[in-house]
């Protein structure tokens, strides 16, 4: 390689070796929004022990003790639920509320650092990456990290024997989906965020806590009172939830309900990235 | 030929207009300088010259394209330095290198040769492998202008260069951004530091709330607005204002400052004397050579670090 | 004595009321919010999900409803989560970013006291919570002995002891992923504690293991308390956790130059 004196003999500023600008430009008119997802994946190496560890750990600690432990006391109290046992039942639920919950860690601090504290929003933005695709960017990158998670969460599910329809394997798009419909118009909300106060603790304690506990991941929305029952409509994870309970082990479910969870999703999702790519091109050409 | 046209350029916010209708161009090879305090609008105008800021009325032209409507094709030819370091602390030294240049769509093959290169210039190779937070600030700096060479852009956007470093680590970096220039990259600077303009640039605009006061080259200005030099006297806080009254015709021109009297002459040392035979003991005086800081004090009778 | 030299100047008070004073001048709504995660768990799985299961066996076998088996266990946790919350990640916090520590120990005052000082603010957290929380018990009915007042000073108790070896581990923790370790080891234990199920349905090893862990002792303490069923157990509980904050004062007493004065 160079050595010092080595390269002071070299011309820094134009090596020749390099893309020319307008072929960088026609790259990251066309392909920005991949070249910022895989910045982020790349970023996401720091942690990758934490990704590692929780993926893994979550759904066999989840189905361990919600599943087996909680799993034999409703099965000796109700004897199952929606005409399964309780683990088939919570399954489902387990995978998709763990993923939709990830996204609140993804898409709450970082953001406010990419902004706020590192910058590294206005540090893309000073190439020719465009504003609005890091936004999508981010959407892309976190996705894609969900996928995997759902991928291992899955397997998991089929180790303890959790899923017993043959369709189970469509929660892998499923779950990632309901995320990035509560993730995105999160993600839209924490970039119009210029200070950094208890916005994302409350929404934390008052949002997700609610929707994990509330949106029937441990037991079907019936059980509760109607007027508690509106939790469940307006919450990607409930949408989600029904959805991963069909396809895992055939829950009773009206084709048109169905369809219904499925455009919520999508449209949550779709919006919630316009709005984000909008507040990003805004706060980053100020 | 100029790379960089701004003609009636305006910036508001509100009501603020933080760039207030400028004039500037830049040539091709060119070392140009934004002086002025902070809130004078230079970091405002820097933004505007990449597209990440969008102007509120004129014209800008950079390489001839107009960088909100070719915003990619502008940055493509950039090499942006912040002002404030937006290093990525989640990636070690080398890393933050390479993953920047993967915004630019650049292939890891080069991207691997570049980083080990500018991180000889950046002198950090034996930091390749360190973390981001481990670096000391000058480091740090100079890993920030690594990062914005990656590209091998043709003009380097350099906003406060060296604000908050040590003298020893500016003069380090001072010598690398020469080196630059040298090579023929186009350096666009942004200071509050005269001794920086001064040893940067070849051409400057000065800058206030928003306004080009001025324009030239650092000796043209000093000459332009000011004497050869600057006799520095202090007659206590107490007695300053009441000696001014006696000082009238020993200097061309007087400025009153709280801490002390500038008096500019072409001969500090004969000015001297005639204070001194006026009969008038200060309790110190310098004669020094002027500088921009008194450009910019005669333009807006203001001084530049408040 | 030896290991407290240079360590302590006798003025916790003054921590204390720049403590007070922040809870004074901080949003009110933060203060208030940490209430309802625990409430929360409790309205969702006891009513919700008790619907499902039904009645449960309790301490000395007696039956109980489903609220009232899990509402002892939540309170438990949540003094759990506070101290832990306030000794780790509030201590890590404010000695990197905030460097309050740093301006405080520039003074005279020693790094015991700065200790002493933030383990007492959180236990006057967890005291407000474990009241807001018994209150809530009490309106649903499910506090059925006046055993049940003793909760709130079990549950400082428990506070106490998770609070200073909290912040005597996180003397060792440098950096952020080390600090997660954390929540690997806190999640795992609130879900098999005993906390929303009973333990027998694993096997016996598995069921000595999580008898080894505090948070099971004190959530079989406070659902003794919250029915005034006590039996031999009860003096173990008791001990364990008396043991427990002994020693996590004395360990991180020891490890406070560590913590403070690196």
């Amino acid at each position: 390689m160079a050595t010092g004196v080595a390269t002071d003999s070299n011309r820094l500023a134009y090596t020749g070796g390099v893309l020319a600008p307008a072929a960088q430009a026609r790259t990251a008119r066309r392909w920005g929004w991949l070249l910022y997802a895989e910045y982020r994946l790349t970023s996401m190496r720091a942690y990758l022990q934490t990704i590692v560890i929780r993926s893994i750990g979550l759904p066999l600690l989840y189905l361990a003790s919600m599943g087996l432990g909680l799993g034999a006391l409703v099965d000796s109290g109700a004897g199952g639920v929606d005409g399964v046992s309780y683990l088939v039942f919570v399954a489902p639920g387990l995978l998709v509320s763990s993923i939709v919950m990830e996204a609140t860690g993804e898409f709450t601090y970082p953001v406010m650092s990419g902004f706020k504290w590192q910058k590294h929003f206005f540090a893309a933005a000073a190439s020719p990456v465009r504003p609005g695709q890091i936004a999508v960017g981010e959407v892309v990158a976190v996705g894609l990290r969900f996928l995997i998670e759902t991928v291992v969460f899955w397997l998991a599910l089929l180790l303890f024997g959790a899923v017993t329809a043959a369709t189970s394997w469509l929660v892998i798009l499923i779950a990632p989906l309901a995320a990035l419909a509560f993730g995105a118009p999160l993600l839209a909300f924490a970039a119009t965020q210029t200070d950094e106060g208890a916005q994302f603790a409350f929404i934390q304690r008052f949002v997700v806590m609610p929707m994990f506990l509330f949106a029937g991941t441990f037991f079907p929305l019936g059980a509760m009172p109607w007027y508690l029952q509106w939790i469940g409509w307006i919450s990607p994870m409930w949408h989600g939830t029904q959805l991963a309970r069909v396809v895992c082990f055939g829950m009773p479910n009206p084709v048109w309900l169905s369809v219904l969870h499925l455009v919520v999703l999508l449209v949550t999702a779709v919006a919630g990235t316009w709005f984000a790519v909008r507040i990003f091109t805004r706060r980053l050409t100020r | 030929m100029s790379v960089i046209q701004a003609r009636s350029l305006v910036k508001s916010y509100g009501d603020l207009n933080a760039v207030d209708g400028i004039d500037f161009d830049v040539a091709a090879g060119e070392s140009f300088g934004l002086l002025g305090p902070n809130g004078a609008g230079k970091s405002t105008t820097m933004r505007m010259i990449g597209g990440t800021s969008l102007r509120t009325s004129g014209t800008l032209s950079v390489l001839g394209m107009d960088p909100e409507t070719h915003g990619p094709e502008v940055r493509a030819n950039l090499g942006v330095i912040p002002q404030q370091d937006n290093l990525d602390t989640e990636l070690r030294v080398r890393d933050n290198l390479i993953t920047y240049g993967r915004y630019f769509g650049l292939p890891r093959s080069y991207l691997q040769r570049r980083a080990d290169d500018l991180l000889e210039f950046a002198q950090l190779t034996d930091k390749a492998g360190e973390k981001v937070d481990n670096l000391s600030g000058g480091m740090k700096r100079r890993l920030t202008i690594a990062r914005g060479l990656i590209n091998e852009p043709r003009i380097l956007l350099l906003d406060e260069p060296t604000t908050g470093l040590d003298p020893q680590a500016r003069h380090i970096l001072w010598d690398r951004l020469f080196r630059l220039k040298e090579e023929g990259v186009t350096l666009v600077v942004t200071t509050h530091f005269m001794d920086e303009a001064e040893q940067l640039c070849d051409r400057l605009v000065v800058m206030d709330r928003g306004r080009i006061v001025a324009e030239g080259s650092p000796a043209q200005l000093i000459r332009q607005y000011c004497t050869r030099e600057v006799l520095e006297v202090r007659f206590g806080s107490e007695r300053n204002a009441a000696v001014v009254q006696q000082l009238g015709d020993v200097a061309e021109r007087l400025e009153v400052l709280p801490d002390r009297i500038l008096l500019y002459t072409d001969d500090g040392e004969a000015a001297l004397e005639r204070v001194t035979s006026l009969g008038l003991q200060p309790l110190t005086s310098l004669v020094r050579r002027s500088s921009l800081e008194d450009v910019f004090l005669r333009l807006t009778g203001r001084s530049l670090i408040d | 004595m030896t290991v407290l030299s240079g360590l302590y100047a006798g003025n916790v008070r003054a921590v204390l009321e720049r403590g007070f004073k922040v809870i004074g001048t901080q949003n009110w709504a933060i203060l208030v919010s940490g209430f309802f995660e625990p409430v929360f768990y409790l309205l969702a799985m006891g009513f919700g999900l008790g619907g499902l299961v039904g009645q449960v066996t309790g301490p000395n076998g007696t039956p109980m409803t489903y609220v009232a088996f899990i509402a002892p266990a939540l309170l438990a946790t949540s003094a759990m989560n506070g101290a832990i919350y306030d000794s780790t990640w509030n201590v890590f916090f404010k000695m990197r970013f905030g460097r309050l520590y740093e301006a405080m120990l520039s003074t005279s005052l020693g790094p015991l006291d700065v200790a002493a000082g933030e383990i007492a603010m959180a236990l006057f957290r967890g005291l407000l919570y474990a009241c807001g929380f018994l209150g809530v018990m009490a309106v649903l009915g499910i506090a059925t002995s006046w055993w049940a007042l003793a909760m709130v000073p079990v549950a400082l108790l428990i506070a106490l002891g998770f609070a200073a070896v909290g912040m005597a581990v996180t003397s060792w923790f440098t950096s952020f992923q080390q600090m997660e370790l954390i929540n690997i080891v806190l999640l795992p234990m609130f879900m098999f504690s005993s906390t929303l199920f009973p333990i027998d349905v694993y096997p016996q090893a598995v069921q000595w293991f999580i008898q080894a862990l505090p948070l099971w002792h004190g959530v079989e303490l406070m659902r003794q308390l919250s029915i005034g069923a006590f039996g031999p157990m009860t003096a173990v509980h008791l001990a364990y956790f008396g043991v427990m904050s002994v020693l996590g004062v004395a360990f991180c007493t020891v490890r406070l130059r560590a913590l403070f004065l690196r």
